[in-house]
């Protein structure tokens, strides 16, 4: 019988320790689908966050590093340097990257480090149990917001798309979305085209995925889907905010 | 036997390049030496100062407390390390700038007016090497021929002219 | 062999360099932008890399990375920026990472002065990050001892697979001295847990400080402690000068022992027996060397530029079998021979 569907090879055999219906599995299969395609799991180191991810590094079947809280683009600016040919990938969420990490993410993008960032924006800190993130929306309720977020006090959620896309040195930064099969689909390629920019040494590529987290929502994964859909998509817009290889194509 | 010496000045008279000049001459007589730079937010313009050591025993402390030898550059420098100089030391001042005598007895006191000797002898920014020939002369802590090798070690080779220069300062300051 | 006059700052860097330091990671902080500003003039043409980073955390995390793929790297600041490190150093031991870091004091606490210090002895040899580990601490006191030092401090990381910190002061940096320097090392260990890219030939290798499991956890914390004992045992380091005789042992390290052997150096002329101890180790600290170097004398004093850190160790290590005395400039202040002379003097050096 012909085989239609089957793990990747760069994804461990490993059964996750993700909650159900958390969008993790489909983030890390993406990364894993496209490192397969390349061929390229032998030449690849990936970094791994503090927060619901800090385990990854036993689900990746690259070589991985655990850094500290928000230090996943220093660590893996060091690992680039010192091995320049070879590829390297950080998988950070809203809070280790936009808010304790926010130097480290802001200043290797305007080096142009020759990284991929796999940012999963879910609106929250999973793994501490649902505290206010920098990407918590207006009036979200999160334990840390039990009114909800009042941008008179708790100030704005960060668009880091938007943020980065204003430095020279980004080479792609792209939003996209799981909450439906042409979202993913969409997603892959993106996550595909930023490891290509790292092979052709474009400089920074940031991928945000808009995620979900119906354990800390409160929500079934559906409802959870469909949250992401009409409240998040709306404040964070999906698209490509940056794109080194489009201009080059328009100068063209 | 060990020479201890503080040289200080304003920044940009050329104190740490004089204190270098003293150190590389040690390290060719093969003594033992040290140098020691103020060092701070007064990078440029400010008051500046230098320890060295030459020594024929290993050096100690290279921060310089009680010098034998102090070369002054101007009138704050010398207030500030005149008290310090042992019985007996040997004080060079550069008279063009410093304005006051000193008045201990006990030290030998040499007045050079070294920044009008370099206007005289077109050596450009030379006062401190001129200094540095007088003490040569009066103490011999160095010879001539070791400062001109440290001279030739210290000058970049795209600046050989510099050596000549330094050369002539050295001897208008051993005849002054 | 050529003797060179350099900086102390310059001649960790160049050393570096010939022990195989492949990256550099640092933020400008003085007194030791020398080291910074040496490398970032050398480094690219030798193939290596320097990279300014935006903080100390940034440098430290970079250090992290570098290290676990595999290549020598080093890092340097001064007081407050070691402070920031503080995680990353944490997270390196953790991770069974070598890296070198270099610590030239300054005063403290906070923004404190620029002048020379010893005021991080504690930070270096009891708590330079969370959790229960160790890092190695040399305490060099020249500007050859420095170069030494980085060379053996490359070679220790990358033996027991922890950091290194080399603990200089403002003075140790900015003077010169004559150095003479090894030939570049060509040949480095091999680093087959390094996570550089598996190529299709073994399994993933993890670079990792989290066990959430407590047993796992103190395993591995247990297993770094058995590497410090072997490091106890094997490599703590000190020199005693004229302590055979001594009734009184000067204890002191980096800049201030060479201030202090200048006392014991008067103390002798004036007829007081004194000596020195001075720990080249100071974690491990030389427990063994100092009771040999106290052995006859009747008192100790410990001169720092602090206001007395170091003094906990000579007393620990002397399990208080003789009394111990302090003296101690801080805040940028250099001790002068003559105040530990009269120190010798008042603590009880006999005539």
């Amino acid at each position: 019988m012909a085989v239609v569907f089957e793990k990747p090879k760069a994804l461990a055999d490993i059964t996750f320790h993700y909650c159900p219906g958390c969008t993790h599995g489909i983030i890390h299969r993406i990364v894993c689908e496209v490192i397969d395609e390349m061929g390229i799991e032998g030449d690849t180191i990936g970094v791994c966050p503090v927060g619901c991810s800090v385990m990854a590094y036993d689900y990746f079947n690259c070589d991985m590093i655990e850094a500290p809280h928000g230090r996943a683009p220093a660590v893996a600016t060091g690992v680039k340097r010192a091995n320049p040919d070879k590829f390297v990938f950080t998988y950070q969420g809203d809070g280790d990257l936009a808010a304790i990490g926010t130097a480290e993410t802001v200043h290797s993008a305007t080096r142009g480090e020759n990284i991929v960032v796999i940012f999963v924006n879910n609106t929250t800190y999973g793994m501490t149990g649902g505290q206010m993130a920098p990407t918590t929306l207006p009036g979200q309720i999160t334990q840390t917001t039990p009114y909800g977020r009042d941008t008179s006090v708790q100030g704005f959620p960060i668009k880091v798309c938007e943020m980065l896309s204003t430095l020279d040195g980004t080479a792609l930064a792209q939003r996209v979305a799981v909450d439906s099969v042409p979202h993913v689909r969409e997603a892959k390629k993106a996550v595909r085209k930023a490891f290509e920019n790292q092979k052709n040494k474009l400089g920074f590529s940031i991928v945000e995925v808009l995620s979900t987290c119906p354990t800390n929502w409160g929500m079934s994964p559906v409802d959870s889907l469909k949250r992401l859909k009409e409240e998040m998509i709306p404040y964070y817009p999906l698209g490509v905010y940056k794109d080194k290889t489009a201009k080059e194509d328009n100068q063209q | 036997m060990t020479h201890d010496i503080i040289l200080a000045g304003f920044g940009g008279q050329g104190i740490l390049f004089l204190g270098k000049v003293l150190a590389y001459s040690g390290l060719i007589d093969n003594k033992e030496v040290s140098w020691l730079p103020s060092y701070g937010p007064e990078m440029r313009g400010g008051t500046c100062n230098c320890s060295v050591v030459i020594s024929d025993e290993p050096v100690g402390s290279p921060l310089v407390i009680e010098p034998a030898v102090l070369i002054a550059m101007n009138s704050p420098s010398l207030e500030k390390f005149i008290g310090s100089v042992r019985p007996g030391g040997t004080v060079i001042c550069d008279s063009t700038i410093v304005d006051s005598p000193v008045t201990r007895q006990d030290v030998n006191v040499f007045y050079i007016p070294a920044t009008d000797l370099e206007t005289e002898n077109n050596l450009k920014g030379g006062a401190n090497i001129i200094l540095l020939g007088k003490l040569i002369k009066e103490t011999g802590i160095i010879s001539k021929e070791t400062f001109k090798k440290a001279i030739e070690k210290i000058v970049p080779p795209s600046k050989t002219q510099l050596i000549e220069n330094n050369m002539k300062a050295i001897q208008v300051g051993m005849d002054s | 062999m050529e003797r060179n006059l350099m900086k102390g700052n310059e001649a960790i860097a160049e050393a570096a360099l010939r022990t195989g330091c492949k990256c550099f990671f640092g933020y400008p902080i003085t007194p030791q932008t020398e080291i910074s500003a040496y490398l970032s003039k050398k480094m690219p043409k030798e193939g290596g890399v320097f990279l300014q980073a935006e903080s100390e955390i940034a440098a430290i995390n970079m250090v992290l990375g570098a290290s676990a793929s595999g290549v020598r790297v080093m890092t340097s600041s001064s007081s407050p920026g070691i402070s920031l490190k503080a995680e990353g150093i944490s997270y390196i031991a953790g991770s069974d990472l070598p890296c070198v870091i270099i610590n030239v004091q300054r005063g403290g606490p906070g923004l404190g002065g620029i002048q020379p210090s010893q005021a991080d002895y504690w930070q270096a040899t009891k708590a330079i990050g969370h959790g229960d580990f160790h890092v190695l601490v040399y305490a060099p006191c020249s500007v050859q001892e420095m170069v030494d030092t980085v060379t053996k401090a490359f070679d220790m990381a990358d033996s027991y697979r922890m950091p290194v910190i080399i603990l200089a002061d403002g003075l140790l940096g900015q003077m010169m001295e004559p150095v003479t320097f090894p030939e570049k090392k060509t040949e480095l260990p091999e680093k087959p847990w390094a996570t550089n890219g598996h190529g299709n030939k073994r399994k993933h290798n993890i670079i990792n400080s989290l066990y959430l499991q407590p047993d796992a956890l103190e395993n591995s914390v247990k297993n770094r402690f058995e590497r410090y004992e072997e490091l106890k045992a094997n490599h703590a380091q000190a020199e005693a000068y004229l302590y055979e005789d001594a009734d009184i042992i000067v204890a002191a390290y980096g800049a201030t022992a060479r201030i202090a052997k200048s006392a014991v150096n008067l103390a002798r002329e004036s007829g007081i027996k004194a000596g020195l101890f001075r720990p080249v180790t100071l974690w491990p600290f030389p427990v063994k060397e100092i009771n040999e170097a106290c052995k006859n004398a009747h008192t100790v004093l410990c001169c720092e530029m602090s206001m007395g850190q170091m003094i906990d160790d000579v007393k620990l290590a002397l399990n208080c079998s003789k009394p111990v005395g302090f003296f101690g400039r801080t805040g940028g202040i250099i001790p002068k021979p003559s105040e530990i002379l009269e120190e010798i003097k008042k603590t009880g050096g006999n005539a």
